[in-house]
C-alpha cells in the first residue's frame, strides 16, 4: 500500500545554527507518512518543532538531514519545473490572518496571484475562477475589490484558504489556522476545511496546539515533544488509549467544559517546565517531567516503534 | 457566601473616536461576593475586558467615558466610577489586583522580579526595602517558585512564560487584595502550564478567600474555576447564573451556540461542529432590538424591534431573551447542550 502515501517523511532533521556554535535541533529525526485524502494532525506545545516541521516539508526551510518524499519524489532534490509543479501541488495556510495577507493588494489580486504565476487562467476565466473561489469559501464576489483590513479575522482566514486553493493543490499544510480566531468562528473555519476536503479530495497536514480541535478534524495524529515525535496513532486510538506518558498528560491537562466531569477527573499534570530545546535532556526528552522516568530513560532515546498496528510510540515502558 | 465585594450597576462605557462613538459596554450589572469566583465569558469585542479594566480604571479618559448613571461600588464604600486618579491609586494594587494575559509585556523588562513585587508593597504597606524584598520572596514561594531568594534577582526575560505568569500572580497578591481581576490569565500559556496555573489560582483563592473576576473565552477554564458566570455579547450581559445553570440549563441562544461550538475530546468527527453563523454587530451603531437577533436561529419579529430585558429563571439565573416571555413559543434546548451532552 506504499503508493497510498502522498507524503513520506524519513528521519527529517532541521537544525538552526545560532551564535556561539550553539545548535538548535528544532526537528530531530521525524518519521511519518500521510495517506492521500486524510488529515494528519500534528500537535505539541510551543517550541516542540511542529511549525518547523511544516515549513521544512514545504521547503520554506532547507532540511538539515533526512528526506521528504512527495508522491514518491524527493522534495529537496527537485529543481526547475519539478519544483514549480511541487509548489502548485502543495500550499500553505498560515496562522495569523492579519500578517499573512498583503495589506496593499485587493483580495481579488491576492487570490489571483498564484493563478498568474502558474499561468493557469487569464482574462475573464481568471476573474470567474476568483469569484468561484470566493463563493467556495463562503465569501461573495463583491469582496474581490476590497482590501484585507476590511475583513474580520475569520473572513481573512477564508481569504487565505481561497488563495491556497486557487492553484488546485493536492496537499495543504495548515499551520495553526484557527488559533487566532474566536471559538464560534473557529468552528466555522474547521467546518470549511472539512467541506473542502470532501469536495476536492484534499490531503491536510493540520498543525495546532489545541488537541481537542485537532482530534475533531484529524484522521491520525502525531504528538511532538522537543523536536521528536513521541506518538502517532489514529485520532480515536490516541484519545481512547494514549500510550506515551506525555500524550496522557497532554490529554488530561485539557480542561473539559463540563463542571461535573471536570470535578471527577483524575489529572496527571506534568511537573515543571518544558526544557530548553538548546539544551535538551539526554535520552528521552520527556524524562525530566515524566512520572514514570527510570534510569534507562536518561541513557538512551527509546526507539519509535509500532506497538500495535498503526500505533507508534517512543517510550521505554512499552 | 459572604457580603458583596463589588456591585456593578448599569455600567456603560463608550469610546469617542473620530468615526463616532463606540458603545463598548452597554449597561452591565453584576455582583460578586466575598470568596466568589465570577467568570465573564464572551468573544473578542464583547466588552469583557473593557468592563474589567474600567473596574480598575485602567482605560484612559479620553477616549473612554463612563456614562452617567453607571455605578461601580467596591467593598460597600468606594464608588469607583466617581473617584479621582489620586484616590484610585490607594485602591488599585492595594485592594484590587490584576493579572494580565501576556506576562511578557505586562512586566517591566528593566526591573528585577523582586523589585517589581516589592514596589507595590513599599508603596501601600510602608515596609522597608529589605522587608519588602523578603515579602516578595515569600510570595514567590507561595506561587510555587523554587529558590525564591535567587529568583527575586532575576529579570523577566530570564523566566519562561509559565514562570512569568507566576510572577504576575505574586505581584497581584502582594498587598492581599480583596478582589483579583484575571484577564485571560492562561490564554498565552501551553496547555500543561495552563493546568498548573489554574491549579495555583484555585489553591490561592481557597487559601486566601479572595474574590476573583475571571475573564476568559475558554469554557473549560470556566468549568474548573468559576462559581458564577455572566455571558456577554455586544456589550451586554445576555445570561447570568451559577456554574451549573449556565452549563446544564442555559437559556440564551448565544450561550447555546458558545457551548456547542467547542469541540470535545469525545465528539464525533464525522459531524460538523456547530458554529454560530455571521459575526457580532458593529458597536458604532448597535442594532435597535436584541444584538444577537441577526445571528439567532430562533429570532422573532419582536427581537429585531425591542431589546429584551432579563427574564428570571431562578433567583440566581436570568437571561435576556424574548423566548423566555410567557407568550413566546416554546423552544427546547438544542442537542449538545445541557447535562450528559459530553458523553
Amino acid at each position: 500500500m506504499a503508493e497510498d502515501n502522498i507524503l513520506e517523511v524519513k528521519n527529517l532533521q532541521k537544525h538552526f545554527n545560532l551564535s556561539g556554535d550553539r545548535v538548535l535541533k528544532a526537528v530531530d529525526g521525524l518519521n511519518f507518512t500521510i495517506k492521500r485524502g486524510e488529515t494528519f494532525g500534528l500537535v505539541g506545545e510551543s517550541g516542540c518543532g511542529k511549525s518547523t516541521t511544516g515549513r521544512t516539508i514545504i521547503r520554506l526551510y532547507e532540511a538539515t538531514g533526512g528526506q521528504v518524499l512527495f508522491n514518491g519524489e524527493d522534495v529537496q532534490k527537485m529543481s526547475g519545473d519539478a519544483r514549480k509543479k511541487f509548489y502548485r501541488d502543495m500550499q500553505m495556510v498560515f496562522q495569523d490572518p492579519y500578517a499573512s495577507l498583503n495589506p496593499r493588494m485587493t483580495v481579488g489580486k491576492i487570490i489571483a496571484e498564484g493563478i498568474e504565476i502558474h499561468g493557469l487562467y487569464s482574462g475573464n476565466q481568471k476573474k470567474e475562477r476568483v469569484n468561484q473561489l470566493l463563493r467556495d469559501v463562503g465569501l461573495s464576489e463583491e469582496h474581490a475589490g476590497r482590501f484585507p483590513h476590511e475583513f474580520s479575522g475569520g473572513q481573512r482566514q477564508r481569504i487565505g484558504i481561497a488563495r491556497a486553493l486557487a492553484i488546485e493543490p493536492q496537499f495543504i499544510i495548515a499551520d495553526e489556522p484557527i488559533s487566532a480566531l474566536d471559538v464560534s468562528v473557529q468552528a466555522q473555519v474547521v467546518n470549511l476545511f472539512k467541506k473542502l476536503q470532501k469536495e476536492r479530495g484534499l490531503t491536510y497536514l493540520f498543525i495546532a496546539h489545541d488537541l481537542a480541535m485537532v482530534k475533531h478534524i484529524s484522521d491520525r495524529i502525531g504528538v511532538m515533544y522537543l523536536g521528536k515525535l513521541v506518538e502517532v496513532a489514529t485520532s480515536d486510538k490516541l484519545n481512547a488509549k494514549p500510550l506515551h506518558p506525555y500524550t496522557q498528560s497532554l490529554l488530561s491537562a485539557i480542561p473539559i467544559p463540563d463542571p461535573d466531569i471536570q470535578k471527577q477527573r483524575k489529572r496527571i499534570i506534568p511537573q515543571g517546565e518544558i526544557p530548553s530545546p538548546l539544551n535538551p535532556p539526554s535520552g528521552c526528552p520527556f524524562r525530566t517531567r515524566c512520572p514514570h522516568a527510570m534510569p534507562e530513560c536518561a541513557a538512551t532515546m527509546p526507539p519509535f516503534k509500532e506497538v500495535e498496528p498503526g500505533h507508534f510510540a517512543a517510550c521505554h515502558l512499552l | 457566601m459572604g457580603k458583596p465585594i463589588l456591585e456593578v450597576n448599569n455600567l456603560r462605557v463608550s469610546f469617542k473616536m473620530y468615526a463616532g462613538e463606540v458603545q463598548a459596554v452597554r449597561g452591565v450589572s453584576f455582583t460578586i461576593n466575598k470568596g466568589e469566583v465570577l467568570a465573564i465569558v464572551g468573544e473578542s469585542g464583547c466588552g469583557k475586558s473593557v468592563t474589567a479594566q474600567t473596574i480598575m480604571r485602567l482605560i484612559p479618559s479620553p477616549p473612554s467615558y463612563i456614562k452617567e448613571g453607571s455605578s461601580i461600588l467596591f467593598d460597600g464604600k468606594h464608588e469607583i466610577s466617581k473617584m479621582s486618579e489620586r484616590q484610585m491609586e490607594q485602591v488599585r494594587g492595594a485592594e484590587m489586583g490584576m493579572i494580565f494575559q501576556d506576562p511578557m509585556t505586562s512586566l517591566n523588562p528593566t526591573m528585577t522580579v523582586g523589585a517589581q513585587i516589592s514596589e507595590g508593597i513599599r508603596k501601600h504597606q510602608k515596609l522597608s526595602k529589605d522587608a519588602a524584598l523578603k515579602r516578595a520572596a515569600e510570595l514567590l514561594t507561595l506561587v510555587g517558585m523554587s529558590n525564591a531568594d535567587e529568583r527575586i534577582h532575576q529579570y523577566p526575560h530570564e523566566l519562561s512564560g509559565g514562570m512569568r505568569q507566576r510572577v504576575m500572580i505574586a505581584l497581584s497578591l502582594a498587598c492581599n487584595p480583596k478582589l483579583l481581576i484575571a484577564d485571560e490569565p492562561t490564554t498565552a500559556l501551553d496547555v500543561t502550564i495552563q493546568a498548573q496555573i489554574i491549579d495555583l489560582l484555585r489553591d490561592i483563592q481557597q487559601k486566601t478567600d479572595t474574590s476573583i473576576i475571571l475573564i476568559t473565552h475558554d469554557l473549560g477554564v470556566v468549568a474548573e474555576m468559576a462559581h458564577k458566570i455572566i455571558v456577554m455579547y455586544a456589550g451586554k450581559v445576555v445570561e447570568r447564573g451559577t456554574l451549573n445553570d449556565i452549563f446544564y440549563n442555559p437559556r440564551h441562544p448565544y450561550t447555546w451556540g458558545l457551548l456547542r461550538s467547542v469541540p470535545r475530546l469525545d465528539s464525533d468527527r464525522n459531524n460538523d461542529l456547530d458554529s454560530i453563523p455571521g459575526t457580532p454587530p458593529d458597536l458604532y451603531a448597535p442594532p435597535v432590538g436584541c444584538a444577537f437577533a441577526a445571528r439567532c436561529p430562533y429570532a422573532m419579529q419582536i427581537c429585531k424591534e425591542v431589546d429584551p430585558e432579563h427574564f428570571e429563571v431562578s433567583a440566581d439565573h436570568s437571561s435576556a431573551c424574548w423566548l423566555l416571555h410567557p407568550d413566546a413559543p416554546k423552544v427546547d434546548m438544542p442537542v449538545g447542550v445541557g447535562r450528559g451532552s459530553h458523553g
